[in-house]
């Protein structure tokens, strides 16, 4: 933990902001204390304070072997979250965590990986993209399965040249405008990739983030295809307040999201993404 | 020529495991093809009398509309089958499909494999289970991009 009361913000610096996409953004944001440091594991999240507007919990989607910058990769779609796509550098927010469970990157080593993510999925997966491809030769087949609504809703493209050195990867948009897009990759669901990634079914783990609907598609998929539902891996979202566990907005039955998850496996969480309500 | 398209057309996902003598029957149905990138290989409301299992290449799924232009809803690439109106009457395209990249594939004449198996119940049946399969996932596949899960809602 970064803070010691783990309810009190400690005020970073926005170094860089980029736009991603036109509702998409990445802050790279530094401690103003210049002593500040911060860890993360792959998967956890931080509570991110915008004063006199309000918090909202947001993957970490650096390099969790670098300290710093903190990176966040945000998508405008609330009170909170519009607002802070009008930040600029040198704008100061809150900063509470990191929270949460994490990837397992440390269970995926010796086998096959599917990184299957969808929409700003891939921001709480970079991280793990990062670490693979740093330690590539600790793990069999990995592969990046990217699905996106559009061409220009994809995150983060500059990287994927970098990334396909190192990893297969495979992207899908749902819809192309021919008007006003050559796009030359495929179009349909992520679902479809599957059957064009190499992976051994009985040796592999996934790790899934999208909507849940992609994601219980992709995991019944991945079961039909053998997988065992506890090698399968999925992130939670739901209303995060408190992060600790406390507040209880967060609660799925008998789990708080924020504190045992968002991280969850699939043979978890299984009966609550059938669930038409809890 | 038809000799050579024998054990292409056994190795292509569609027809695996198929018995022999029904890939005797289609094989006497099937050419080898190319079109350029650009070329349409199916065009919206013309007779559906060929469909397409791709070698090479890939080719986009399209609809027209006037305010919105050619939108691509689906690809078809190395491996898969493009087409399946010549199936189901009154056999016509409802998509347009035109070729991304330079394609090669074996076109299947769709009327003269109709007549084989009006001949042949059983090559029907094992054709249109296969078939049906495609149908499906393309079913599916388009209840999931209906949904627009990765829109702000």
């Amino acid at each position: 933990m970064q803070t010691v009361d783990p309810m009190l913000p400690i005020q970073y610096r926005i170094k860089s902001k980029v736009d991603e996409n036109q509702d998409t953004f990445t802050f790279e944001l530094l401690p103003l204390d210049p002593e500040g440091n911060f860890r993360f594991l792959p998967g956890q999240f931080n509570m991110l304070y915008l004063f006199g507007m309000g918090e909202v919990a947001i993957s970490i989607s650096g390099d969790s072997e670098k300290a710093l910058p903190v990176v966040h990769t945000i998508r405008a779609v609330g009170t909170v979250t519009k607002a802070m796509q009008n930040l600029q550098t040198g704008d100061v927010i809150g900063v509470r965590g990191p929270f949460g469970s994490s990837w397992p990157i440390e269970t995926a080593k010796g086998k096959d990986v599917l990184v299957i993510v969808g929409g700003i999925g891939l921001a709480p997966l970079r991280p793990v993209l990062y670490y693979l491809m740093a330690h590539r030769e600790d793990y069999g087949q990995v592969s990046l399965l990217y699905g996106a609504r559009t061409p220009e809703d994809q995150i983060f493209m500059s990287e994927y040249s970098e990334w396909s050195k190192k990893l297969a990867v495979y992207t899908i948009v749902d819809r192309v405008d021919k008007t006003k897009n050559n796009w030359q990759g495929q179009v349909g669901v992520v679902t479809n990739l599957i059957a064009k990634a190499k992976f051994d079914a009985n040796n592999s783990i996934a790790m899934i983030c999208g909507p849940e609907i992609m994601m219980r598609f992709v995991g019944l998929t991945l079961k039909d295809q053998g997988m065992s539902l506890e090698n399968i891996f999925i992130s939670m979202e739901r209303n995060m307040k408190c992060a600790i566990g406390f507040c209880g907005h967060c609660q799925l039955a008998g789990t708080f999201i924020c504190k045992n998850g968002p991280v969850y496996t699939y043979q978890e969480m299984e009966k609550y993404l059938e669930l038409r309500e809890v | 020529m038809i000799q050579n398209l024998e054990p292409i057309l056994a190795k292509h996902p569609l027809f695996a495991d198929l018995e022999p003598e029904y890939l005797a029957l289609i094989v006497g149905c099937t050419k080898n093809v190319r079109f350029k990138e650009g070329e349409f290989l199916l065009r919206e409301g013309k007779q559906a009398d060929t469909f397409y299992l791709i070698r090479e290449g890939k080719a986009t799924v399209d609809i027209y509309a006037s305010n919105l232009g050619a939108i691509t809803v689906h690809t078809v690439e190395s491996g898969e089958v493009l087409g399946w109106s010549w199936l189901i009457a009154p056999y016509r395209w409802h998509f347009d499909a035109q070729a991304l990249t330079p394609i090669r594939a074996l076109a299947i004449d769709g009327k003269c494999i109709r007549d084989k198996c009006e001949n042949n119940k059983a090559l029907g049946y094992e054709l249109m289970k296969r078939f049906t399969q495609i149908i499906v996932q393309r079913l599916q596949a388009t209840q999931l991009q209906l949904l627009d899960v990765y829109r702000v809602h």
